[in-house]
């Protein structure tokens, strides 16, 4: 244990500060990721201890027992040796103990269940071909693609599936897990989230053609800032003014969607605030230079099967939407923020 | 005479190749027919990295990409490294062992044609425009008839349970073989290590394979009969899918990586002019590893939310595969030690493989551990991981095989600079293509997808693997040149062109006559023909006298056998029942000639055997 410690550390040092902070898992920026980010750089710290003594052996015999040119000579015919046998099974045998100690401490750790805890915040996970449902029951409201959450809190996560299986995953703040379709197979996760910020979850099963596509972030926020945004979730949505987009909203969109409290059960994305979420569809980033949540809304609704091919969503022509239409709720929903 | 008076059936060209039963010309379709799909999965492959070679890049529709990866898993696995490890059982096994051929040599041939035809009905799919994509593990719902419309899933059902046929087949033959046909003298503790890994890999199949049946027969009755299995909308379960194909998924791992353990270790040993170390405790190692490998195929479950209780049992089961595994590295590294070490190609592969597997394994007792496996699971570490263990591990185990054994199965000699070439740029190739595929994991790329967005740090080492990808295509070129090369060359091979051989096949001419041995070997060590050599021996003293050999007579039965397979598969398929039956008639109604009408085989008489009946 005490030649692994200088070992350890050299990983620490080389893998930490690795990849974004808001994406890789070697950066942990939260409890659940950070103890298995430990034992990550224990498991590797082992392993290299290993990997380096073959290596060392291997050159060393290639090196030192390569045949000369023309050598006839017969080599020793050893059958093998009792001590060096017992030493590599025993060796062995100790770094899996030392590993597999913590890992069998951090899978019980990890699998603690706060859905009865007051303090944790609930929050129903539903995956769909090719985007996430988010629910929190203790509130009564229901959002798209944008997990808010407070920080400092135990996130309690009870995940499920639509349709096919995916896995929820926000790698810098922990490890995933899969979302299962059907009774029975629900699972539970939970998270922390210490620091405020925006961190990328992606999903991590394949799903089908957009599989690749499926992001959505997770943004934690401070207890009041959380508090906030429940109650403008809350609020009786505010519908556009214009009675003919009003129309076109409520008739081609609010059939799927749902904003507010119209349209509650719905089989889509919920669209309340999108004008304050960072991406368009997980994947069209709104900050990006010439982008903004109108020309998103518009690319996506245009053309929905080339943002995210195989998606459920039928198209701006398929939908009847005319460009005056369009235009419309485009902007409608970009100025349709909300105050957290 | 009169008491062998069987009509000698031979035949000639292609007709011979149709017919066959002799295992070395089985070994050789085998390797021709799994060398094709090797190609093929490469191809796949190579487009995968094409399109993954920068961001958004679209080369390949998102449609496409998910076939892609799905056939390259597929083929790989099940068509491309599984029958070329046959092909060099079936070149082998018989003559390590002194025998003249398997157990079974009609079922030998079935399994060849019936892996062919499954193999080849998979493939049809790329010509037919429904192509299995829900990748090799074909997870439901995805690949269940709500969300896998079209027939492609049914392809991968079809073909995989036909070339599954094959491969249950070969497994019951070569365990029969092994435990019936060995040469007077050969007990088991001195049968050679590619022999016993080959003995036990057979048992993995037998008691692996039938899982994947039921799995795939299960599935198929979802899509084609409205079976509610793995229907949740009906009660069915997802997980249960995931359980019946990791119960046969992770032998299947040890199917195939203990015979590339087998490889190494003659290998190693040959070309070190030395003994295996610790032979003993590899066979115990290799037998360890098949019965824990049946224990841990919940490791491919961890984030499945089966509960921290089966989570910590098989994190711990699957740990302890590294202490046997680890104790075939160190045996191998103490068999160079003190050797005369010559670096030929085999040779290379297998040093090659030594270092390259360790990484692989060392990756796998990271992923057992799993709290940290949910991080690792379904992201580009797996992808890393694996590919270390089946190229770095299996793919070299292979070549390095086959460059040992090709004067054996060809009576050609490969050349050697274009092999070492062939190693060097597959070798490099191979590490630049999956080495930084660890980190691009690690950062936070799940497998398996598409397209990536940028400026999420993926770009450079994806570009990195592409590369790389590129040149392990350039070392299989330079293979296939070589081939091509050395069988336009007239050469004549001696019976021990290595020089240092050890086992019983190293004291037959190469290539061996149809009946591999005039007189059957008399065993007297492992080791067997290095210890006569070294007491000054030209050849193997013989078990019996020079008398009539008895040969299986050719026969044409499993070629329409498994053609009527293939027929009733895309008719099952297709829901044309006429079809689905008439191919099943055929099948079975070759069952019923090859019942009925006895074929006693034929004899080769010691005159003929001295003009010398080459296969």
């Amino acid at each position: 244990m005490k030649r692994l410690l200088p070992l350890m550390a050299g990983v620490v040092l080389l893998l930490s500060a690795c990849g974004r902070e808001d994406l890789s898992t070697l950066n942990p920026q939260g409890p659940v990721a950070q103890k298995q980010f430990d034992l990550m750089t224990l498991s590797i710290s082992i392993m290299a201890l290993v990997v380096i003594i073959v290596f060392a052996i291997c050159i060393y015999v290639l090196i030192r027992f390569r045949r000369r040119k023309g050598d006839k000579s017969v080599p020793k015919q050893v059958e093998g040796n009792h001590t060096l046998e017992i030493i590599w099974t025993v060796i062995p045998i100790i770094l899996l103990l030392i590993l597999g100690v913590p890992t069998i401490n951090t899978v019980f750790g990890l699998a603690k269940d706060y859905s009865k805890d007051p303090n944790a915040v609930q929050v129903t996970v539903t995956s769909h071909q090719y985007w996430w449902e988010f629910e929190y029951p203790e509130y009564g409201i229901k959002t798209a693609q944008e997990l808010v959450v407070p920080t400092g809190k135990k996130i309690q996560f009870t995940l499920a599936s639509a349709d096919v299986t995916h896995a929820f995953w926000i790698p810098s703040i922990g490890g995933k897990i899969d979302t299962n379709a059907g009774t029975g197979t629900t699972n539970k996760l939970f998270l922390e989230f210490p620091k405020e910020g925006v961190f990328k979850g992606k999903c991590a099963e394949l799903c089908g053609p957009s599989h690749s596509l499926m992001d959505f972030k997770a943004k934690a926020v401070s207890q009041a800032s959380f508090d906030r945004w429940v109650a403008a979730m809350k609020a009786p949505a505010v519908l556009p003014e214009d009675s003919k987009i009003k129309d076109a909203l409520e008739n081609k969109c609010l059939s799927c969607h749902a904003i507010g409290e119209n349209n509650a059960g719905s089989s889509a994305p919920n669209l309340t605030g999108i004008g304050s979420r960072q991406t368009i569809g997980g994947i069209l980033y709104n900050d990006e230079p010439g982008k903004s949540v109108e020309s998103n809304i518009k690319e996506w609704v245009t053309d929905t099967q080339k943002v995210k091919p195989g998606n459920m969503m039928p198209n701006a022509g398929e939908l009847g939407l005319t460009q005056e239409e369009l235009d419309g709720i485009a902007k409608y929903l970009a100025d349709y923020k909300l105050d957290y | 005479m009169a008491a062998h008076a069987h009509t000698v059936k031979r035949y000639r060209g292609l007709m011979d190749w149709l017919t066959t039963v002799d295992h070395k010309k089985i070994g050789i379709l085998y390797l021709l027919a799994g060398g094709l799909f090797f190609i093929v999965g490469g191809l796949e492959a190579l487009m995968i990295r094409i399109q993954l070679m920068k961001p958004m890049n679209d080369f390949v529709g998102a449609d496409t990409f998910n076939e892609l990866l799905t056939m390259h898993g597929t083929t790989m696995i099940f068509l491309a490294a599984m029958p070329m490890l046959f092909a060099l059982m079936n070149a082998v096994i018989p003559l390590q062992i002194g025998a003249r051929d398997v157990a079974f040599p009609f079922l030998n041939s079935l399994g060849f044609w019936t892996f062919f035809f499954g193999g080849v009905l998979l493939n049809i799919s790329w010509f037919a425009g429904d192509v299995p994509a829900a990748g090799w593990t074909s997870y439901v719902p995805l690949a269940g008839p709500t969300y896998g419309s079209g027939h492609g899933v049914d392809y991968y059902l079809m073909g995989l349970q036909i070339a599954g046929i094959g491969t249950l087949l070969g497994g019951i033959n070569f365990m029969a073989t092994i435990i019936n046909m060995r040469a007077p003298g050969m007990s088991f503790m001195r049968m050679p290590m590619f022999t016993w890994t080959i003995f036990i890999t057979s048992a993995l199949i037998v008691f692996a394979f039938p899982a994947l049946t039921v799995g795939l027969v299960a599935l198929t009755f979802d899509r084609l009969f409205h079976a509610n299995f793995f229907e949740t909308g009906s009660g069915g379960n997802t997980v249960l899918w995931e359980h019946i194909f990791w119960v046969f998924g992770h032998p299947e791992v040890y199917i195939l990586i203990l015979p590339a353990f087998g490889i190494i270790s003659e290998v190693v040993s040959t070309f070190s002019r030395k003994r295996l170390f610790g032979y003993s405790s590899m066979v115990f190692a290799t037998v360890l590893i098949a019965f824990l490998g049946f224990m841990v195929w919940a490791h491919h479950m961890f984030t499945a939310g089966l509960g921290p209780v089966a989570n910590g049992l098989f994190s711990i089961a699957t740990m302890l595969i590294a202490v046997p595994t680890g104790v075939k590295i160190f045996n191998w590294l103490f068999t160079l030690w003190g050797g005369s070490i010559r670096f030929t190609t085999a040779n290379l592969f297998g040093i090659g493989f030594i270092p390259t597997f360790v990484m692989g394994g060392v990756t796998g007792v990271m992923l057992a551990s799993a709290p940290a496996d949910f991080q690792y699971h379904d992201s580009y570490f797996v992808v890393a991981h694996f590919h270390y263990v089946i190229v770095g591990g299996l793919i070299f185990g292979i070549f390095a095989g086959l460059h040992y054994w090709w004067p054996k199965m060809f009576g050609r000699l490969l050349n050697e600079t274009l092999g070492k070439l062939t190693f060097w740029t597959f070798f490099i190739g191979f590490h630049l293509t999956f080495f930084v595929q660890h980190f691009l994991g690690l950062l936070g790329m799940p497998r398996r997808v598409w397209t990536y967005l940028p400026n999420q740090g993926f770009d450079t080492m994806n570009l990195v693997s592409s590369i790389g990808a590129f040149l392990m295509g350039v070392g299989t070129i330079v293979f296939l040149i070589n081939v091509v090369v050395s069988a336009a060359k007239k050469q004549r091979v001696a019976d021990d062109p290595w020089e240092d051989g050890r086992s019983l096949e190293w004291s037959i001419p190469s290539p061996p006559p149809e009946y591999n041995f005039k007189q059957l070997p008399l065993v007297r060590s492992y080791d067997a023909w290095w210890n006569e050599k070294q007491k000054g021996n030209a050849e193997m003293p013989p078990a019996e006298p020079v008398g009539p050999i008895h040969m299986p007579s050719p026969s044409i039965l499993p070629l329409i056998m498994s053609i009527g397979l293939f027929a009733a598969g895309l008719g099952f398929m297709y829901d044309k029942l006429i079809v689905a039956i008439a191919g099943l008639v055929v099948t079975f109604g070759c069952m019923f000639l090859r019942s009925v009408f006895d074929d006693h085989g034929f004899h080769i008489e010691p005159e003929e055997q001295e003009k010398g009946v080459h296969a």
